[in-house]
């Protein structure tokens, strides 16, 4: 059993697919039973997995390696450092409870939880898969599912935001898979495997290239190779100029579904780059990553939080604060700082805690009054005192309030940042007071002031509910107070990171 | 081995066997009343020399007939190839409405004539054996394009093709002509030897290889040869488009490869090929086939009709096809092969769908598969996005691996920029495959539309390709070992 641990993490969800497949099409409820009973088994073995993982060694742990196709050296190859347990962890929950916030799904409910259980596997197979093919493989797997929940279970403009949701990330996966193809083909022998390509990251060389119109910038392969697979998780990010799918596919997706784009999809952005273009291409890195990177996150915090302020659609705004949040860690990773870096990926996990909390608010919300207009409300707070409590902690935590762990990770973030690029910290650090302005903003139009005679009987928040929102946010407190609980996981892996690049930064 | 004529016999069953049900097929329509007995026959036919082709793996290669054909395991690749088609599309024929008022006896006799003339293209070793070939493959496609009574779409397009047809093998001739009046000689090995010794005038012999290339270029579908895919595809009836898909292809496909590789280059000692030094074919090539791939992708996003817009992606897929051309190694053509046989599965399943909703509801445009998903035929429509989406090249199915291949070839031989031309294409297709999906699932079905539902010999037949599709996608070993055993030449 423990030999296979990941393994069982990655494809009970499928399994669960299957038998949901065989249940009969309007059993409804026993249809969302089984999908929460086949998530359950990954969380307990994730929290199994935190128990057992090893932090002071900086290497892989629980590896899993098979031939699957020995003709060309592919493997099934599975494995988890201190980068991707807190992504492994973070993944098991929020499925699990993106479940429960399913649960007022009527519309072909056999269908949607089919595709949420084949969704949650391509996320989970992304964070531990250690061949590039297979990564490719769960890389695109998670696609089509997340098609289709946008486009048949949407709101009202879903099969646009479905489609170009589609299209950003393809032609980003696509860049991605020459850039894998090219690597494979630098590699000797042959391999995907990432440890090797790893190991041989000296080999890569920077010639040009030929029958390749664009030489002018002076790039040679390895600059090629970095940019196809940088552009292939700035979209997913999405880093600006690649964002503008995020806006139109948050607000269309159902709640859940927002839930897991923020909390996991744009993770896969910033996991993709630390774990393959980091280690793998350290000399591009070093080039382009080093101020480049940090500008474009520090761009991705004004720009997110400026455009968040601008929205009236509740939803809206707490997606371009989403934008915003992942600009701290591009910054943080960026910097090539122990603290910039460790705070780049704590500030993912607590992305992922807080935003799903802020996700879940507004569906709660959306349920009873059938519209997301932030002007819309007001006074809130005398008419259900226990949804306001929740939601001032996740706006709270997510403006980066003292004592919640938000504020950890963009401290960190922001000190790692300071030791190399000041004024882009500076700039950066100004978020923080756009974030105050627009959630304190935002509070005071929906929870405070007069009670709005139309919502005076809106029914407090219930006990599902809660029970999506309650976890999360006793993770962001506990986090707020000791952050080590993930921070020792993270860190000796990520200070191995660190070395391989820092050599190549002049 | 170089066999005579009575000699070569042994090792010419499965021709005959499909021969003979040819004739045994016409006379049997005479004597019957029930005409179901003909797709049985036919498909009985098929199997046994689909058999009889398996059987010959394992036999010594070399010439037959004096050299005119030759027998290689590549030849008997492209003989399963149409056989499997043939197969197929009689199982489709079988229930589909469109063909009823079509003289089946003809209808099922041509179509294995057909494919008795792809098994000589494949294998043919002479010139003039090539273009005897190419042309039964031609005629039988014409008539069987123009095969439904009154209707005039149908016979239009019958006239288009043979008019095309005529023009690209009258060029194709008379680049063959060139070919003989510089080497001497109609034998691909005696042309082989006189361009390997001789000094050969290498721009002549680059006019004379265009000329051939149009030949055919018109058979696989290249740009500026697609005019007349388009008309054919959406006139023809759907099964016999679904043939002329991927059979007529495949068969474009291995004469083109056995007349520019063992004919015209020589086998390097790396798997690579050294064909006509001196000469810019690569980038000759490469160009046909980022035109064409972008041709068929830009003027596929607005169609309206399904069979339209698969003929257009099918130009698409003939682009990408050629990417294995381009490259002049084993890797390219391997991948060309892995290709054909994934496009054959999932080509003839999305037709196969189109089959299904055209006979409960007549209708082929893309508005008829509004809400399909709501209309009793959620298993159709989750079949056909699989088969739409791995023509895409989406993993986990089957078309991502005949791509990954290609990409893989292209890339290996750094012909980066190729690569990049062909994923944007890949991306621009998702547009209009993912528009049927849309249709298919996420808009609502009028009222006024029919329920769709299907028979069990149809659902049986999706089964067993959209199965196929998925588990290609993600155990290909022994796919990928076949290709590569397939792809043996005899030379000498």
């Amino acid at each position: 059993m423990t030999d296979h641990v990941l393994t069982y993490m990655t494809f009970f969800p499928l399994a669960g697919m299957g038998v949901v497949l065989l249940l009969p099409r309007e059993r409804h409820d026993l249809i969302r039973w089984v999908s929460a009973l086949f998530t359950l088994p990954p969380l307990l073995l994730a929290v199994w997995l935190y128990g057992h993982f090893d932090p002071t060694k900086p290497g892989l742990q629980f590896i899993e390696k098979f031939r699957w196709i020995p003709d060309y050296n592919i493997a099934y190859f599975v494995g988890v450092d201190g980068l991707s347990i807190s992504m492994v962890l973070l993944t098991a929950l929020l499925c699990f409870l993106c479940i429960f916030a399913s649960w007022g799904i009527d519309k072909a409910v056999k269908g949607y939880f089919a595709l949420f259980l084949l969704l949650d596997t391509g996320m989970m197979g992304v964070f531990v898969a250690l061949d590039f093919f297979l990564f490719y493989i769960f890389w695109e797997l998670m696609l089509l599912p997340m098609y289709f929940l946008i486009g048949i279970w949407g709101g009202p403009r879903r099969e646009y935001a479905a489609i170009k949701f589609f299209l950003y990330t393809l032609l980003g996966s696509v860049l991605m898979l020459l850039a894998i193809l090219a690597l494979y083909f630098s590699s000797e022998p042959y391999t995907f495997d990432m440890t090797v390509l790893i190991a041989q990251n000296t080999k890569y060389g920077t010639a040009a290239l030929p029958f390749w119109p664009f030489d002018r910038l002076g790039w040679g392969f390895q600059h090629v190779v970095w940019m196809a697979l940088f552009i292939g998780f700035a979209i997913k990010i999405p880093a600006f100029p690649f964002h503008t799918w995020l806006p139109d596919a948050h607000v269309e997706a159902p709640t859940a579904i927002s839930v897991i784009l923020a909390g996991v999809l744009l993770k896969m952005g910033t996991y993709g780059i630390m774990r393959i273009n980091f280690p793998m291409l350290p000399a591009a890195t070093a080039e382009l990553a080093y101020y480049f990177l940090a500008a474009l996150g520090t761009w991705n915090i004004i720009y997110g939080a400026l455009c968040a302020m601008a929205q009236t659609d509740f939803k809206k705004l707490v997606a371009y604060s989403s934008v915003s949040h992942m600009g701290y860690v591009m910054l943080g990773m960026a910097s090539f700082t122990s603290q910039g870096i460790n705070g780049a990926v704590l500030q993912m996990f607590n992305h992922g805690t807080i935003t799903g909390m802020l996700f879940l608010m507004v569906g709660v919300i959306y349920d009873r009054a059938h519209h997301r207009e932030v002007d819309g409300f007001g006074g809130l707070a005398a008419v259900m005192p226990v949804y306001t409590g929740v939601s001032a902690l996740a706006l709270f935590a997510s403006m980066g309030l003292p004592g919640l762990s938000g504020f950890i990770s963009e401290v960190l973030v922001l000190l790692g940042a300071w030791q190399k690029y000041p004024i882009l910290t500076v700039l950066g650090a100004s978020g923080v007071v756009l974030t105050a302005g627009y959630f304190l903003w935002t509070i005071q139009r929906v929870f405070l002031g007069p009670v709005n005679e139309k919502y005076k009987t809106l029914p407090e928040i219930n006990g599902r509910e809660l029970f999506t929102l309650v976890p999360l946010g006793i993770i962001v407190i506990i986090l707020g107070v000791y952050p080590n609980a993930i921070l020792d996981l993270l860190r000796s892996s990520l200070d191995e990171l660190n070395r391989t690049v820092i050599p190549y930064l002049s | 081995m170089d066999l005579s004529n009575l000699e070569s016999l042994q090792f010419f069953y499965p021709e005959f066997v499909l021969a003979g049900t040819i004739l045994f097929l016409i006379v049997l329509d005479l004597i019957v009343a029930d005409k179901r007995w003909l797709a049985a026959c036919a498909f009985l036919g098929c199997l046994l020399s689909l058999w009889a082709t398996l059987d010959l793996y394992g036999s010594p290669e070399g010439w037959l007939f004096h050299r005119m054909i030759v027998l290689d395991n590549f030849s008997l690749f492209f003989k399963v190839i149409p056989l499997v088609a043939a197969l197929l599309v009689i199982w489709i024929s079988f229930g589909c409405r469109e063909i009823r008022e079509i003289h089946l006896g003809e209808y099922y006799a041509i179509l294995l004539t057909s494919s008795l003339g792809m098994f000589f293209m494949a294998s043919s070793s002479n010139l003039l054996m090539a273009y005897l070939s190419l042309e039964l493959v031609s005629l039988t496609s014409y008539i069987l394009t123009g095969s439904l009574p009154r209707n005039r779409r149908s016979s239009e397009a019958a006239l288009k093709y043979l008019i095309y047809g005529g023009v690209a093998s009258g060029t194709m001739i008379y680049g063959m002509s060139w070919v003989f009046g510089i080497t001497g000689s109609l034998d691909y090995a005696r042309i082989s030897e006189v361009l390997a010794h001789a000094q050969v005038n290498r721009l002549s012999l680059f006019i004379a290889f265009v000329l051939i290339l149009a030949g055919f270029g018109y058979k696989v579908v290249f740009v500026p040869f697609h005019m007349w895919s388009p008309d054919v595809y959406q006139g023809a009836p759907t099964p016999i488009t679904a043939f002329l898909s991927v059979g007529s292809n495949a068969a474009g496909v291995a004469i083109m490869i056995r007349f520019f590789f063992p004919a015209v280059s020589r086998l390097g000692d790396q798997g690579n090929w050294l064909f006509l030094t001196g000469v810019e074919w690569p980038h000759f090539l490469l160009f046909l086939s980022m035109v064409t791939m972008t041709v068929g992708n830009l003027c596929a996003l607005n169609q309206q009709n399904v069979k339209r817009l698969l003929a257009y992606s099918g130009i698409a897929h003939a682009g990408y096809i050629l990417m294995g051309l381009v490259v002049l190694n084993n890797e390219g053509l391997k991948a060309m092969l892995l290709y054909i046989v994934v496009y054959l599965i999932m080509n003839v399943g999305a037709f196969l769908v189109v089959v299904i909703v055209a006979n409960a509801t007549g209708r082929e445009d893309i508005e008829g598969y509004r809400g399909l998903a709501w209309r009793g035929a959620a298993i159709p429509a989750v079949c056909m996005a699989i088969f739409l989406f791995s023509l895409t090249g989406l993993p986990p199915l089957a078309g991502f691996v005949g791509k990954f291949f290609l990409f893989a070839a292209a890339i290996r031989e750094e012909f980066y920029f190729l690569a990049v031309v062909a994923i944007i294409n890949s991306v621009i297709s998702l547009y209009y495959y993912a528009g049927i999906v849309k249709t298919m699932f996420m808009d609502q079905p009028n009222p006024a539309d029919q329920k769709v539902d299907m028979s069990a010999n149809e659902s049986a037949l999706l089964g067993v390709l959209s199965s196929l599709t998925v588990v290609f996608g993600v155990y290909w070993g022994p796919l990928v070992r076949y290709t590569s055993e397939s792809l043996r030449f005899f030379l000498k």
